[in-house]
């Protein structure tokens, strides 16, 4: 068994690496690296490393079935708040660096495009669960608390309709995205997720 | 040749530039970016000078000699304060080419595979002199100009941008339309092994690309067929080495790597019309009252700008070119015809 220090050192590094993203982008405005238009650049970026961290967050609880590694329940809830950041920090881009604070402009964006609605929703989703993740909120809410964390997959099919509204030309990066999200969502049926730990103990058996 | 009409983007004797302004070519470079105001150069000055800092391209010796032989300065923005030409690297280096695939830097990563060198275009359709004709000889009777132009994207982003072309109008006197010629049809290349955007099987795109003009549109003195830019030719993500340029429409009608030039009696039906032809038509005018269905077109942000500065203007009726242009559209209900 690993010593309480190590799980700190993983959950450390979890941490720096989630973040290191975002420190290189901004690097890359720091150092005119970003193109003509720096802020789409983040915003764009930022929304799709948000999607990332959605999908990785929605793969660990497969991947504990799979492996029964503790590391990956213990980084649950911290790339869950990653999430939450990252659409929060999308969300700030889109109104800094593209509307330009113009609140008024914003109004009249929000009634004439659904995926600005959709991504909302996604994100006030994705604040009532980030505040709900702490012990206190699990304790208060008791047996609710996971149905309440399961609106989580609903999120996910947001994201991918706030994604697929926006996209002009080419359905290939967000085929690829759909194709990991419908896979990850397949862990959750009952026959798969009932087939994960024997999966577990055939793949350890050899 | 055209008998010129001035118009309120032409240049005027009171444009010359002062001797010393122009031999002090540091500032010149400064004002460029700066204040071109006072400093466009007259018509027939080499401006070659203005692009020092343009990295040198391969082009053909008789692109060279073309070029050399250009008539600088042609057309300008009435305002070159608010409409400063932008840097060679954005200009080159964030296009929408989606041959070469849908991010806005693929262009400029993949385009390297295009072959430009020997190259030619069929003229055919509603013409007498159609026919199969090498870019050279296509190119070699027209008298190349410089343009600048604002060029507004449907995705509400904007440059200024230098182009190197002739009159499409030549084009087709040349080919001489038969009475029944209405519109131009233009398309791009088709080549997978060159252009890797069109090896995705998921794109929604059916190459090729097309583009068309109704022919008053098509003979009007602002449109041109573009083989340079920022005294140089056209770099492959550009459109390399013909590409049309409309400047008071939505840089998509602006179509790239022309092969195929035809006269039709019909309209023809362009690639994004093809794909949502509720979100682009055939006319694709820049106006600013008439919003993309997902997003508005009233302003626009125009590049490079930075983070805490988007740099949005109101967009312009026409993009600007109304006092040329707008007649062209009398009586038309351009909600109707977007």
């Amino acid at each position: 068994m690993a010593s309480p220090r190590i799980w700190l050192a993983w959950r450390v590094g979890v941490f720096l690496t989630a973040l290191a993203p975002l420190l290189f982008w901004s690097w890359q405005v720091a150092n005119g690296a970003a193109g003509p238009e720096p802020g789409r650049y983040l915003l764009l970026n930022i929304g799709i490393g948000g999607l990332w961290m959605l999908l990785l967050t929605l793969s660990l609880t497969p991947l504990t079935k799979l492996t029964r590694w503790k590391g990956f329940a213990l980084i649950r809830r911290q790339l869950g708040l990653w999430t939450l950041a990252y659409a929060i920090l999308h969300m700030l881009s889109y109104a800094l660096f593209i509307l330009g604070l113009n609140w008024a402009l914003l109004g009249s964006e929000i009634v004439k495009r659904p995926y600005i609605i959709v991504g909302m929703i996604a994100l006030i989703g994705l604040a009532v669960l980030g505040a709900t993740s702490n012990r206190w909120a699990m304790k208060r809410l008791g047996k609710r608390w996971k149905p309440l964390h399961k609106f989580s997959y609903a999120i996910l099919g947001l994201v991918l309709l706030h994604f697929f509204w926006v996209v002009r030309a080419d359905m290939q990066e967000w085929a690829m995205y759909a194709a990991i999200a419908a896979l990850i969502m397949s862990t959750r049926l009952p026959p798969v997720a009932r087939t994960l730990p024997k999966l577990r103990h055939r793949l350890s058996r050899t | 040749m055209l008998i010129k009409i001035a118009k309120p983007s032409d240049l005027h004797e009171s444009d010359v530039t002062p001797e010393s302004i122009y031999l002090s070519r540091r500032r010149f470079m400064g004002g460029i970016a700066g204040l071109g105001a006072g400093l466009a150069l007259s018509g027939h000055v080499r401006a070659n000078a203005d692009y020092s800092d343009v990295p040198e391209g391969d082009a053909p010796a008789w692109l060279k000699e073309k070029i050399s032989e250009t008539q600088w300065r042609a057309i300008t923005p009435s305002d070159p304060d608010k409409d400063k030409i932008a840097p060679f690297d954005d200009a080159s280096g964030y296009n929408n080419f989606f041959e070469f695939g849908t991010d806005k830097g693929d262009p400029a990563r993949h385009a390297g595979s295009l072959e430009t060198q020997p190259w030619s275009v069929v003229i055919d359709g509603e013409v007498n002199n159609g026919g199969r004709f090498a870019l050279e000889d296509f190119a070699k009777p027209s008298q190349f100009e410089e343009r600048i132009y604002r060029l507004r994207c449907v995705e509400a982003w904007s440059m200024v941008i230098p182009w190197l072309g002739i009159p499409l109008a030549d084009i087709i006197k040349r080919a001489d339309p038969t009475s029944k010629a209405k519109y131009v049809r233009f398309e791009t290349l088709v080549d997978p092994e060159q252009m890797r955007g069109q090896r995705s099987s998921f794109s929604i795109i059916d190459w090729p690309y097309v583009e068309g003009l109704r022919l008053d549109e098509a003979m009007h003195p602002l449109t041109i067929l573009a083989m340079g830019m920022y005294g140089r030719e056209l770099p492959n993500q550009n459109g390399a080495p013909l590409r049309l340029v409309v400047p008071w429409k939505y840089g998509f009608k602006s179509i790239k790597s022309i092969v195929r030039i035809s006269l039709t009696e019909e309209q023809p039906v362009n690639s994004w019309q093809k794909i949502a032809a509720d979100e682009y038509g055939f006319y694709a005018n820049v106006n600013p009252n008439v919003d993309h269905p997902r997003w508005s077109q009233a302003t626009e942000r125009r590049l490079p700008n930075s983070l805490f500065n988007p740099n949005t203007i109101d967009t312009l009726m026409f993009n600007g070119y109304a006092d040329e242009v707008a007649e062209l559209y009398a009586g038309m209900d351009l909600k109707e015809n977007y």
